[in-house]
């Protein structure tokens, strides 16, 4: 009961209350030579602040190699933020005992990216959404059944029974995806991560996952972090945006300004290559920044962008790191061009 | 004799043998496809598309039970050959193909410039070092710097690895390429770079494509036609511009309406269910059981109907 001990002594909660805050969060890995010898850091991520408050959903969009993934898994702790600290309903991550870490870990609940991958293939679906309950000390056998019938008809794989004694391996991809749904909401957390969750599904059921977890989200007042590099399908699921690159943040704001009136040159050539189903797009070429992004070894000096950005200024982008502008309320850039 | 099409299709079956029986992957596929001209088919995973690419190469497993139908290109039937024949006149040297994630598919202890050149020299019978020369050129034309060429695949990002995969099949000059998800495991920018550079190719080299792919939104940048490919059939084919705008099946325009957009605001849609089994697809229409336009008709297998130079395999056009 101890772990019901610590749910109930937090705070009511009102609306707009901030439920995780990333403060400064830099996620270091070092590189070693000959296995002992210091070869410098990975900046993973470097320098990411932001606040999340109960029931908003966000959609952090990035390239592979960007830094999300880490960012992702700081928050769920499994990286050991270098500097920065998470912020959870008032508590730092950084200062919690064992006990108080499992007691975060129920409230964070985590869909993967391959379903097929994150499901143990030895076990059925009621041991795989049984197990979370007993590692969190649900001792009595009908209350864990209850919850997973619960569960079962969240994620609309109903009747309950048809699938409990099924394998991974015996069901479709987004049969699969649902029970890792599951899975993650069965402890009843506040706050959801899914990374990249429909990116392995096929285009037809890709909305129905997403618009699943849209429903969950709006009826548990749930938090809910979107991890993706597909703009288009952020627009249906999310609230409030944020684009990454090379470890920082490059632009935030909600979703619809930032997809009419996109200001980081970054996220502009984002939208610029996401192409809709059109026949005309055969007839043109996209314009796109030259390069690659960079090492996170060695990042560029002054914005992380310049070597690809058109819109350089000269003398200034290259030398100075651009903090935070706001070139309209709630909508802000991490670019000079706004200054 | 001048050929219309460089290449046509006709009853294409490929069956697999597998210890619960015969599962039909390509079930009776017909298409055609012009000279310098884009093909994209479109379908779902487990429609059956990845089987076709490798039944127009002939790259079988071994547990094939039936493949049969003719496979005609540029005036020369290539079912006729034996194996050691099509491997001489028609892999590679008429016809190549870009491997599913043919980023990962790339030899690590070759350098890339090496492999590039290899189906020349294996295909052609020329010396290596002209052989290097030709993969230098191909390495211009899909945007890798030429000092690439003794670099080893780990060195290059994925992005890079992609382009010299392309490079690899443009090397012999083939007529036709066959592209299996080119950039499904890549990022968007990388994806809309690949996009640009197989436009170019297009242009430049007057090739032919068959795209193979999923993701709808991306295939319209190279498509001058489409054909969707649903349970081991083809079920609509037509022009890139009358299949963005107006698709006629009632799953393509299911698949349409599910493709998110960043532009507009129409809802997406999903379509409920799951496509048949292919050990032993239904008698009818094989998209019956989804289709929210069902009639009577359809519990019978619906030919192929033409409208406006378009075909379309549903009873909803008699």
């Amino acid at each position: 009961m101890a772990l019901n001990e610590l749910n109930t002594a937090a705070p009511a909660v009102q609306a707009g209350d901030t439920l995780l805050s990333v403060d400064d969060l830099h996620v270091w890995f070092e590189l070693k030579r000959w296995g002992f010898g210091h070869a410098g850091y990975v900046r993973a991520v470097d320098g990411v602040s932001f606040k999340l408050r109960y029931g908003e959903s966000t959609a952090v969009v990035g390239e592979s190699g960007c830094g999300k993934s880490s960012l992702m898994k700081t928050i769920l702790g499994i990286n050991i933020p270098t500097k920065g600290d998470i912020v959870f309903q008032g508590q730092h991550l950084s200062k919690m005992n064992r006990r108080e870490l499992k007691w975060y870990r129920s409230q964070v609940g985590y869909v993967q990216q391959d379903p097929y991958g994150a499901l143990a293939p030895f076990m059925n679906v009621e041991r795989i959404l049984e197990e979370p309950l007993i590692i969190h000390g649900v001792s009595s056998k009908t209350e864990r059944m209850e919850r997973i019938y619960k569960v079962m008809e969240e994620v609309k794989m109903t009747p309950a029974d048809d699938f409990l004694h099924k394998f991974p391996h015996m069901l479709s991809g987004g049969q699969q995806q649902r029970i890792v749904i599951a899975r993650a909401m069965i402890l009843e957390p506040k706050l959801l991560v899914a990374d990249e969750p429909v990116s392995m599904l096929d285009a037809s059921v890709r909305v129905e996952i997403l618009r699943l977890l849209r429903n969950l989200q709006e009826k548990h007042n749930l938090a809910v972090i979107y991890i993706t590099h597909d703009l288009s399908t952020v627009r249906y699921f999310s609230e409030r945006i944020f684009v990454m690159y090379a470890g920082k943040l490059v632009e935030s704001s909600r979703i619809e300004p930032l997809v009419q009136q996109p200001r980081h040159p970054y996220t502009q050539a984002l939208l610029e290559a996401t192409s809709d189903p059109d026949a005309n797009n055969a007839l043109t070429f996209r314009e796109l920044p030259p390069g690659e992004p960079p090492s996170l070894v060695n990042p560029p000096e002054g914005c992380r962008f310049h070597p690809r950005c058109s819109q350089i200024i000269k003398g200034l982008c290259e030398v100075e790191v651009p903090p935070n502008f706001e070139p309209a309320p709630e909508h802000l850039a991490a670019c000079w061009l706004y200054k | 004799m001048a050929e219309k099409n460089l290449l046509t299709i006709k009853d294409l079956v490929l069956y697999f043998r597998t210890s619960k029986g015969a599962v039909k992957a390509v079930d009776k596929v017909n298409f055609e496809l012009g000279f310098r001209e884009a093909v994209v088919v479109l379908g779902e995973s487990g429609c059956g598309k990845t089987s076709l690419a490798k039944a127009l190469l002939r790259l079988l497993p071994r547990n094939v039970e039936a493949y049969s139908g003719s496979i005609v290109l540029d005036g020369l039937d290539t079912m006729a050959l034996n194996d050691e024949e099509y491997r001489q006149q028609i892999r590679w040297v008429r016809m190549s193909l870009v491997p599913q994630a043919a980023m990962n598919s790339l030899n690590p202890v070759l350098r890339v410039g090496d492999q590039v050149a290899e189906p020349m020299m294996v295909h052609h019978g020329v010396k290596k070092e002209e052989a290097l020369e030709q993969a230098k050129k191909m390495f211009q034309h899909v945007g890798v710097p030429a000092d690439f060429l003794t670099r080893y695949a780990f060195e290059l990002s994925g992005g890079m690895r992609q382009r010299v995969a392309i490079a690899m099949s443009l090397v012999t000059a083939p007529s036709l390429i066959v592209l299996d998800e080119p950039t499904s495991a890549l990022d968007v920018l990388t994806q809309a770079n690949i996009f640009n550079v197989l436009k170019r190719i297009k242009k430049e080299l007057e090739i032919s494509f068959i795209l193979i792919t999923h993701d709808i939104a991306t295939s319209s940048e190279l498509a001058d036609r489409v054909a969707v490919m649903y349970a081991g059939q083809i079920i609509e084919s037509s022009d890139a511009m009358g299949f963005f705008t107006e698709p006629l099946h009632p799953y393509s325009q299911m698949l349409m309406a599910s493709v998110p957009r960043l532009r507009g605001d129409k809802e997406p849609i999903f379509i409920t269910g799951q496509p048949p089994s292919l050990l032993n697809p239904p008698t009818g229409c094989r998209f019956a059981d989804r289709c929210p336009q069902r009639f009577g008709k359809c519990d019978q297998e619906p030919p192929v109907f033409e409208k406006e130079g378009r075909l379309v395999k549903c009873w909803l056009y008699e």
